[in-house]
């Protein structure tokens, strides 16, 4: 009762700070939570472009565990996000290491690192796109040239080199997001630490080893997941290269919901697709969000 | 100056039947509609943006004539083609948008309830100057047994060929049986000059070789019930034996192949035949002469089933019923496709595309070039993409799903057996085709 008393300046406080919330969080309940609801709930139904669906329980899943090419995904999408992530990450460490180290032109090429990160992702994609043609890729014409090779290189046709060009493309856009991640990581360790270490006489791999890379073990977490999330979800390269094709072998979650659903009509379905990314995308953004508040 | 000259080669054509309508000659001024138009009615119009610039000139000096014959006000709102579908099918769902589509395939089937009821358009139209038998296919519903959409036309495609390297390979004349085409395809990689047909997601190409292929063998995804799928049978197994057979002369990299791949392939002499509507012609007239002199058209070649078999990208336009404007919209449907209009509009556009209206194919377009000529013809050609069942749901996300397709690319690139690979799709399709 006392606290009943003396809450009425409380309580005003309460709904002045809960009005000033209320527009950014209706905002995202409006544009976020209702959509993925949706969404979800658009999974466990028959619905069809245009045309509103019944309640069908699991049946799309059901149907989806059976279905080849939504298996060939599953299986593309986690090897397209493992090894390309990974391999952002040691590019992108290298990288920042290097440029980390004061030389001449340092500036500039920290400027250009940034531009596969800068150039709309569409416009490299059909760059890429070109670089992999069956009939006039430049690799591929320097090689026959060169004598190297007597023919050229199906990029995009074979299964196993479509899926290998499409991380390449995907590595060379997404490198410079660690790189420069990773370059206010390093800036931000003291210098004082290095000089002790080599007045003690560690060796350079040393103190990478011992000191670099544990000062760098939070920020990796944080760029890691974020990146995971972003290639997982990884739509524009895919589709503006290859489709998902030659048949099926590209697929990605996304392309092949983005096909089915807003192509081809099959909204329950693709939603369904979709939905399949919420628990990994889920994990992910809880690890993003922890290593977050730890490092802070 | 040719667009007016052909303009006035067609009117006088026209003028026999033409003098019989309502629809008057020359001003404006003088049209009498033939539905009672809204006062001050305002038509939101959803189009594909054109393959040429001269397209949407033509089409917009059109509307303005329309404006200023009935005092309806018309936007048009041109986007990229494949964004027509997701887009008109959202208006359907909401019950707000554009007034009219011009929509893809089985776009208006999709939903029909929806469509207002075109039937008196349609069969004016089609008095006059005749439907093809796929734009009924296309326009009319079986379901509600009435026009839902006034067909507009095809992208037609056509076999693009090389003259002096056909000839090097043996053949003075273009082989019109599918059993010639694969003797050819012998004789041109013998010659180092293979031909080349897309087995990537190629929204266009891809699915109008892979159909044409499949039913020119008798084969097809469903039967007329649209219950029955009938994809896994020895006709599909013959045709994708025969597949793997044209696919080993074929030149290489095929299997990535999208849309403008064979464009640039072809133009490149990368590939002495393959399948595309008349933009490669044109890039070639416009930038490689020697090619376009070397170059022709030749209608797809008949298969084991003995009839024309072809696939074309199909636009036909449709009214929703939430518009305030029906009348406004179908009578400017019926102005757009009048002789007086759809004449120097199909004219422009150089034969990008063909008319799903019969008297269309007088027009000096297609026989001017007689290169040309093989486009006038496909839409005669050609089954709807649901044959042999009908334009709906089901066939609309088989069509976007490349089942045909991806059943061919499974047989010849990825190896799978004839057999298999239709299995492969008879899974896909029933679920498709499913309720």
């Amino acid at each position: 009762m006392a606290d009943a008393r003396a809450s009425p300046a409380l309580r005003g406080g309460a709904w002045f700070g809960a009005a000033l919330v209320a527009p950014a969080a209706i905002l995202l309940l409006l544009l976020l939570a209702y959509p993925l609801g949706l969404g979800v709930w658009l999974g466990f139904q028959d619905a069809k472009i245009g045309a509103p669906g019944q309640f069908i329980g699991m049946e799309n899943y059901q149907y989806l565990a059976d279905d080849p090419v939504f298996r060939l995904t599953t299986v593309n999408t986690i090897l397209y996000t493992i090894v390309t992530v990974l391999l952002k990450l040691f590019l992108g460490l290298g990288l920042a290491l290097v440029l980390n180290r004061s030389f001449a032109g340092v500036r500039f090429f920290r400027s250009v690192l940034l531009l596969p990160y800068v150039v709309p992702t569409v416009l490299s994609a059909f760059a890429w796109w070109w670089i992999f043609d069956p009939q006039f890729s430049f690799i591929s014409w320097t090689l026959v040239r060169l004598g190297l090779l007597d023919h050229n290189i199906d990029f995009l046709g074979d299964s196993w080199l479509a899926r290998g060009s499409l991380m390449i493309a995907n590595i060379w856009r997404g490198t410079p997001f660690f790189t420069i991640g990773y370059l206010a990581g390093l800036q931000s360790i003291p210098s004082d630490v290095y000089e002790a270490a080599q007045i003690d006489g560690a060796r350079a791999f040393r103190i990478f080893r011992e000191i670099t890379w544990p000062l760098l073990t939070p920020l990796t977490v944080i760029l890691t997941t974020f990146s995971a999330i972003f290639t997982f979800t990884d739509f524009q390269l895919v589709w503006t290269i290859t489709r998902g094709g030659p048949a099926n072998a590209t697929h990605l979650f996304v392309t092949l919901a983005y096909q089915r659903a807003i192509v081809g009509g099959a909204m329950g379905e693709g939603a369904a697709i979709a939905g399949v990314t919420l628990p990994a995308l889920a994990i992910l953004a809880f690890a993003a969000l922890r290593a977050i508040r730890e490092r802070a | 100056m040719t667009l007016r000259r052909s303009f006035l080669k067609w009117s006088l054509g026209a003028a026999a039947f033409a003098a019989s309508r309502s629809v008057a000659q020359g001003t404006a001024a003088k049209y009498t509609p033939m539905f009672p138009v809204e006062k001050d009615a305002q038509l939101r119009l959803l189009r594909w943006s054109g393959f040429i610039k001269a397209d949407e000139e033509a089409w917009n000096a059109n509307t303005k004539k329309f404006q200023e014959a009935t005092g309806t006000q018309v936007n048009i709102e041109y986007i990229t083609w494949e964004d027509v579908r997701p887009k008109a099918a959202m208006a359907a769902n909401l019950g707000t948008g554009p007034d009219l589509v011009m929509g893809w395939y089985d776009d208006p089937h999709i939903y029909p309830q929806r469509l207002v009821d075109v039937s008196d358009v349609a069969e004016d139209l089609g008095k006059s100057l005749g439907w093809y038998d796929v734009a009924r296919a296309y326009g009319y519903s079986k379901q509600l047994k009435h026009w839902i959409a006034v067909p507009i036309g095809g992208a037609v495609q056509a076999l693009n060929y090389r003259i002096s390297w056909v000839k090097e390979a043996g053949f003075e004349k273009f082989p019109d049986k599918i059993e010639g085409l694969l003797k050819l395809a012998r004789g041109l990689k013998e010659k180092n000059h293979p031909m080349g047909f897309a087995l990537g997601h190629a929204v266009g190409d891809g699915n109008a070789w892979a159909h044409w292929w499949l039913w020119a063998h008798g084969g097809k995804a469903v039967e007329a019930d649209d219950k029955t799928i009938s994809i896994n049978k020895q006709e599909t197994w013959t045709a994708l034996e025969n597949a793997r057979e044209l696919y080993a002369q074929m030149a290489p990299g095929v299997a990535s192949w999208l849309d403008p791949n064979n464009n640039r392939a072809f133009l490149a002499g990368e590939v002495s035949i393959t399948n595309n509507g008349i933009s490669i012609y044109a890039a070639a007239k416009k930038d490689f002469p020697q090619i376009a002199q070397d170059m022709d058209h030749a209608n797809f070649p008949v298969g084991p089933v003995g009839k024309p078999t072809e696939l074309a990208v199909f636009s036909q336009a449709f009214i929703f019923k939430y518009s305030r404007f029906p009348n406004a919209a179908k009578e400017y449907l019926r102005f757009m496709l009048s002789p007086e209009q759809a004449g120097p509009w199909v004219e422009a556009m150089n034969g990008y595309i063909t008319p799903a209206l019969s008297k269309y194919r007088n027009l000096e377009v297609w026989t001017k070039d007689p290169k040309a000529t093989p486009f006038r013809d496909g839409i005669a050609r050609m089954l709807p993409n649901s044959y042999a069942g009908s334009p709906g749901q089901h066939a609309a996300a088989a069509l976007a799903d490349f089942v045909v397709l991806d059943m061919f690319a499974d047989a010849t690139v990825n190896g799978l057996t004839a057999k298999d690979a239709a299995k492969r799709a008879e899974g896909r399709l029933r679920r498709i085709y499913r309720g």
